[in-house]
């Protein structure tokens, strides 16, 4: 008892005693029909949160019927649909009517809306037509050198007696600026690319700061190296990144003069007419093609006039349509015919940009190029070639980019028989293999794929030496894998391409066309097949370890294996599937293939599995996965890893067998040893097998299963402790020995639950989550509480004393060093009283079956409850200890809150019509509000539900509480 | 700063034809108020000739500069002396283009030994401290289009090593044959030049083909006449070996300023002529 003169302001909480509880007798029974909810009838009403768009969508369905509004608004309102009033649409009366309402209107919405739609695809290109900016990156990726590259500013000298003036005029847009005739040289591709992106940007600072003519200049120059072929086999990407600066350049232009059009007050729609512009902007425009239209070199003139294409708009509504033929014709003047075709690509690009509906002019780009196809074999081209030691087939592919493309602007949207005549004027060309490939790639697969074998016969009839066979093979194949051909064709077509692709020496080439086709096999034909194919593969790349170089290709076969055979029996029933996964030897490679194969069987497996060769051929898939983990693997790897193979793990079911499936676990342990969530899930499979046996055995455990259900536990005890997560280990401690209670294994309950205890004092005030420093006291608190409502069944220990674990607990409890300035200790204590108020009634409140807790063996013995009494008095005088220290602190608010807490348990489990804990209640009510920090609303409210209670039977005592409490009100 | 005068035309092209009325503002700007002696505007149009340095000679192409033929010149008062306010003053004026007696408006034409020009000039007389202020502005003339319909002359070329003028070894050409047609020798200056080339057959390589658009001017004074050719601009239409026998476009836009109609009158004379190069 401490002395007086220490007890600070004691005369508000009273003379101390030791305090014993006193708890109340409940009737569990009675409070819980009490407390349960009552049952309202359900109604469905007209009402629902989720559905008021449906009832404004009617709304302006009805107005449209008035003919005012325009279709526009009821339909966007409809777009907008929520996901979830979509699901009510169907059996909500209000939205069928409104849906069903006026089938007219709704029909001539429709109509409307699609009139519009197709009014638009008219005007611009629908999301069908791959962009250029997705076959950017491909060309530049494609087209490579390592060979030197040189920037040459040519030096024009106009020739005969020029004037000063003209001569002038004309080298000022010749040249960039002074003395900038400079030849950079020997540039590698890197320093060259590098060099064009700054002229990109010193194209855009020039225009910026108003230096329009400069600007013209650096596009000039530009443009003018598309003229020059040395290094040829870069011109493509060469073409790419000057082609991205014309861009660039006819966006400024178009917008500047597009500014100059808006008058500050209205900006112009965006179809709109010559007419709506003023004269200084069609002015300007005009001198942009004045000066465009002087620049005496073809290739720079072209180019630049073809980006400005977009202005014609500016000027007159036919201005395009008149220009794209002239720029077309134009092309014929180009010598180079890797340099005409480029320019065609591009002519092409901006007319679908600018005027998709002009079809003729593409037609026309590509008839043209037909006449000119001749030229390739040539001697100018020949001889161009040699100097450069480029071969021929090399050469060929240079011009696939540009075919493709036009090919493919042609190709979109184009009716059946253009593309049959596009492909008979093919034919009738000498060596078409490069544009049988560009057909192949850019025409529609369906298109393609009704032909396969037209297709084939007339890749059989290449020339071996020109465009490379295995490439129309690939484009072939990539075209079968999006259209099915017809059915009497497809075993052909297979046995003839593979003819062909078996054949390819070199195992690149091999592995890019087998790659294609191996989607083809799969999704038409069986695993007999697919199992050749396979074979095929490995040995074409087991020699000499060609399957180094093709690890991205082995994986897109894995992956369209996987994705067309989701019977996971079927698929490793394929003999050569694991030796195909043996050729994964560099590690990284082989555990994003395992990491594949886990994920589909995740995804694809429906029902648990036991068929030994799924275990066997997924385990060590697993096996794979796991062993790559080491010091350095990242969390989130790790994470996904573990994921994996629990979902492996989950997959698995022997049935009834559950030995069976106890060694399954037992070899998973040692197989996954390394990944911490996967042993935590065995613990819980294991955990779960044991209640599985007690619910088949009905609760009664024979001999064998209780023998079964101790090897089990056995093997969560010795799992648990090679965790090094503290709350993982904690926590499975508890559920493991709920586990043991549940199956009567009470002894081994009862070491879970001290192992538990002993490993409280362990647990470290910081605990990183998600890779931060967090309190752990916050998991701690959670985890006690947890733990004492479990303890309230557990019997006591016949050797050991009366509440031993409690006792233990409350031991640990106190020695553990609690964070500084907090009350966490205290709550626990509080906590801790609900427990024992428990723990004397006379019937717990919940039991495990068929295990008799302290109610049942005790049998309310007064011993017991003096043992129990006693815990209460040292617990509350550690409270009030704590209470009072607080008071010296000059922590009083939180004084008050653990007043209040302390006060709510009384009320809850205490029994009032003790006068000591009356008084005791008193004043604690009175110590919360003795500071003003008590919150007046939570002290009303207590109030209220005193005062009710009060009006329950045998509760009267509470009313006069209730005059004892006074409300302090706030100044 | 002080004050700042400009003329503003209202054509955004400045192109008036003639007997059209050429208007617009001068603007002035200030930020105090302005004082002043009076501000006139003057129209002027002339012609320069140059004598060329071949047919005269150093000397007298230097000094013995014809003496410029005004074609048009009228002045017009706008202010009188006083005071301007501070900010933004605009006077509007209006000049009918209209000649005298049996003089014509030429169209404006810059060449080398001709030129036709007309300018807009605008003088602010200030008192003796301060500087008198000028502003000049050229504006464009262009003469009516001609009535009547003109009938297109088109014509066929062929091109061979026989056909080429001023070439010394005629043998060490390599064989070649170019034809082609213009679809008009006579065009409308305001449209382009256009018309169809096919190479037939070249034994060597073609670099390039271009197109040369030269003008002829003819000065006339007291020693004579000196005509002259000079190149206004060169086209390339064909970069490269071309291909044979495909039809290669002729495309030219005259460019405005330097060339003209074709013109005659007692003192001087501009005429167009083109020619196709081969490398």
């Amino acid at each position: 008892r401490p002395p007086k003169g220490l007890l600070l302001r004691a005369e508000n909480i009273g003379e101390f005693e030791f305090f014993s509880l006193h708890a109340r007798i409940r009737n569990y029974t009675t409070e819980f029909e009490s407390c349960r909810l009552e049952a309202v009838s359900l109604e469905f009403g007209d009402y629902h949160p989720l559905k008021p768009i449906t009832v404004t969508e009617s709304k302006t369905k009805k107005m449209s019927r008035k003919g005012s509004t325009s279709s526009t608004s009821s339909s966007s309102s409809s777009s907008v649909m929520d996901p979830l009033s979509s699901v009510l649409d169907g059996t909500d009366p209000l939205s069928l009517f409104a849906a069903t309402a006026d089938p007219v209107t709704a029909a001539a919405n429709m109509d409307s809306t699609r009139k519009k739609r197709d009014k638009e695809d008219h005007l611009a290109v629908g999301s069908d037509f791959e962009p250029w900016s997705s076959k950017r990156g491909e060309i530049l990726a494609r087209y490579t050198t390592t060979e030197k590259l040189s920037i040459v500013s040519k030096v024009t000298t106009p020739g005969s007696a020029v004037s000063e003036k003209v001569r002038t005029r004309l080298e000022e847009l010749d040249d960039l600026e002074e003395g900038s005739q400079k030849e950079l040289l020997n540039l590698t591709q890197q320093d060259y690319i590098n060099r064009i992106e700054e002229l990109n940007q010193s194209l855009k600072d020039a225009w910026s700061s108003d230096q329009k003519v400069k600007a013209l200049k650096i596009v000039i120059q530009c443009s003018k190296l598309l003229s020059d072929t040395t290094v040829i086999q870069f011109y493509p990407s060469k073409f790419v990144l000057i082609t991205d600066i014309l861009d660039t350049f006819g966006k400024l232009v178009y917008e500047r003069i597009l500014s100059m059009c808006v008058d500050s007050r209205v900006s112009l729609p965006d179809n709109f007419t010559p007419e709506s512009i003023n004269d200084t902007a069609k002015e300007t425009c005009l001198n942009w093609f004045f000066k465009i239209a002087s620049i005496r070199e073809l290739i720079p003139r072209f180019y630049v006039e073809a980006a400005i294409l977009k202005c014609n708009k500016f000027l007159s509504k036919t201005g395009i349509s008149e220009c794209l033929p002239r720029l077309t014709s134009m092309i014929r003047g180009i010598g180079d015919p890797l340099v005409a075709v480029c320019a065609r690509a591009y002519l092409c690009r901006v007319g679908m940009e600018v005027a998709p509906h002009l079809k003729e002019s593409l037609n026309k780009n590509f008839f043209d190029f037909l006449l000119t196809f001749k030229q390739i074999h040539g001697d100018t081209v020949q001889n161009q070639l040699v100097v450069q030691c480029v071969e021929i087939p090399l050469y060929l592919t240079l011009y696939s980019p540009a075919i493709d493309w036009i090919l493919q602007c042609i190709a979109y949207r184009a009716p059946e028989g253009l593309l049959t005549e596009m492909m008979e004027r093919c034919k009738k060309l000498g060596n078409n293999a490069l544009l049988l490939n560009s057909v192949m790639s850019a025409f529609r697969a369906e298109f393609i794929a009704a032909r396969s074998m037209d297709f084939i016969a007339m890749i059989k009839e290449c020339d071996e030496s020109g465009f490379p066979k295995h490439l129309l093979f690939r484009s072939l194949g990539l075209n079968l894998a999006l259209a099915d051909p017809p059915e009497s064709d497809r075993l052909q077509i297979l046995n003839e391409a593979w003819k062909v692709i078996t054949k390819l020496k070199n195992p690149q080439d091999y592995i890019n066309c087998a790659e294609v086709w191996v989607e083809y096999t799969c999704r038409h034909f069986t695993k007999r097949e697919v199992n050749t194919v396979l074979a095929d593969v490995i040995k074409h790349m087991t020699p000499d370890r060609a399957f180094e170089e093709a690890y991205p290709q082995l994986q897109s076969i894995i992956q369209k294996v996987i994705t067309y055979f989701h019977d996971f029996s079927i698929l490793f029933s394929v003999e050569k599937f694991l030796p195909f996964l043996d050729m994964f030897q560099k590690e990284c490679v082989r555990v994003e293939v395992c990491k594949c194969i886990m994920e589909a069987f995740i995804k694809h497996q429906q029902e648990s599995t036991k068929d030994p060769v799924i275990l066997n051929a997924l385990l060590h898939v697993c096996k794979t996965m796991h062993d790559s983990v080491n010091a350095l693997t990242l969390e989130d790897e790790k994470r996904m890893l573990a994921a994996l193979i629990n979902g492996f793990i989950k997959m698995v079911s022997f049935g009834r067998d559950f030995e069976q499936q106890l060694s399954f676990y037992v070899e998973a342990r040692s197989m996954f040893c390394n990944l911490e969530p996967v042993l935590v899930q065995l613990i819980h499979s294991v955990n779960q097998l044991a209640m599985e046996t007690r619910k088949v055995m009905k609760g009664n455990h024979s001999r064998k299963t209780a023998a079964f259900v101790r090897a089990c536990v056995a093997f969560c005890f010795i799992t648990i402790p090679s965790l090094s997560s503290i709350f993982a280990r904690l926590n499975l401690y508890l559920h493991s020995g709920q586990v043991a209670l549940a199956n009567q294994c009470l002894s081994q309950a009862d070491a879970f639950f001290k192992a538990a205890v002993s490993l409280v004092p362990e647990v470290p005030k910081m605990i990183n989550i998600d890779g931060k420093m967090r309190p752990s006291e916050t998991f701690l608190l959670e985890f006690l509480c947890n733990f004492f409502s479990t303890l309230l069944i557990v019997p006591d220990h016949p050797e050991q004393g009366v509440l031993f674990l409690v006792r233990g607990l409350l031991n640990v409890i106190q020695d553990y060093t609690w964070e500084e300035n907090c009350d966490d200790k205290i709550r626990i204590y509080t906590n801790v009283l609900h427990l024992l108020s428990a723990m004397t009634q006379e019937t717990y409140i919940y039991h495990v079956d068929k295990v008799d807790s302290n109610d049942t063996l005790y049998g309310g013995d007064s011993k017991f409850l003096a043992e129990i009494n006693k815990v209460c008095e040292t617990v509350i005088t550690q409270i009030l200890d704590h209470l009072k220290t607080l008071g010296k602190d000059e922590a009083l608010k939180r004084q008050s809150q653990l007043a209040l807490y302390f006060f709510n348990t009384i009320l809850a489990h205490g029994d009032l019509r003790n006068n000591k804990l009356n008084q005791l209640s008193v004043n604690l009510w009175n110590l919360a509000q003795k500071h003003g920090f008590a919150d007046t609303k939570t002290m009303v409210k207590t109030l209220e539900y005193i005062k009710k209670r009060s009006k329950q039977p045998e509760m009267s005592h509470f009313a006069e509480l209730a005059l004892r409490l006074p409300l302090q009100s706030r100044t | 700063m002080g004050t700042a005068l400009d003329i503003k035309i209202k054509r955004a092209n400045k192109v008036y034809h003639c007997g059209e009325v050429l208007s617009g503002v001068v603007v002035i700007t200030s930020k105090d108020t302005v004082q002043h002696q009076g501000i006139s505007l003057t129209m002027e149009g002339a012609v320069n000739l140059q004598l060329s340095a071949k047919s005269v000679g150093m000397f007298e192409a230097f000094y013995n500069s014809v003496k410029p033929i005004q074609i048009i010149n009228s002045t017009l008062e706008m202010v009188k002396p006083g005071k301007l306010p501070s900010g933004k003053t605009e006077i509007p004026f209006e000049f009918p283009l209209l000649v005298k007696g049996n003089k014509v408006l030429y169209e404006t034409y810059h060449g080398v030994f001709v030129n036709i020009q007309y300018t807009l000039r605008c003088d602010m007389r200030r008192s003796l401290l301060a500087k008198d202020l000028t502003k000049a502005c050229e504006f464009i003339v262009h003469s009516q289009p001609q009535k009547g319909k003109l009938m297109p002359s088109p014509v066929d070329f062929t091109i061979t090593p026989e056909t080429l003028q001023n070439v010394k070894e005629r043998a060490l050409l390599p064989k070649f044959l170019i034809r082609g047609h213009l679809n008009s020798t006579n065009c409308i200056v305001t449209q382009p030049l256009m018309g169809e080339l096919v190479v037939e057959n070249a034994e060597a390589a073609i670099k390039s083909i271009e197109l040369q658009l030269v003008r002829v001017e003819t000065c006339g004074c007291a020693e004579g006449y000196a005509r002259d050719a000079t190149e206004i601009q060169n086209i390339q239409i064909a970069d490269g070996d071309v291909c044979r026998g495909l039809p290669i476009p002729v495309y030219m836009v005259f460019p405005r300023l330097f060339t003209c109609p074709t013109l005659e009158t007692t003192n001087f004379k501009v005429g167009g002529q083109d020619t196709d190069d081969r490398h």
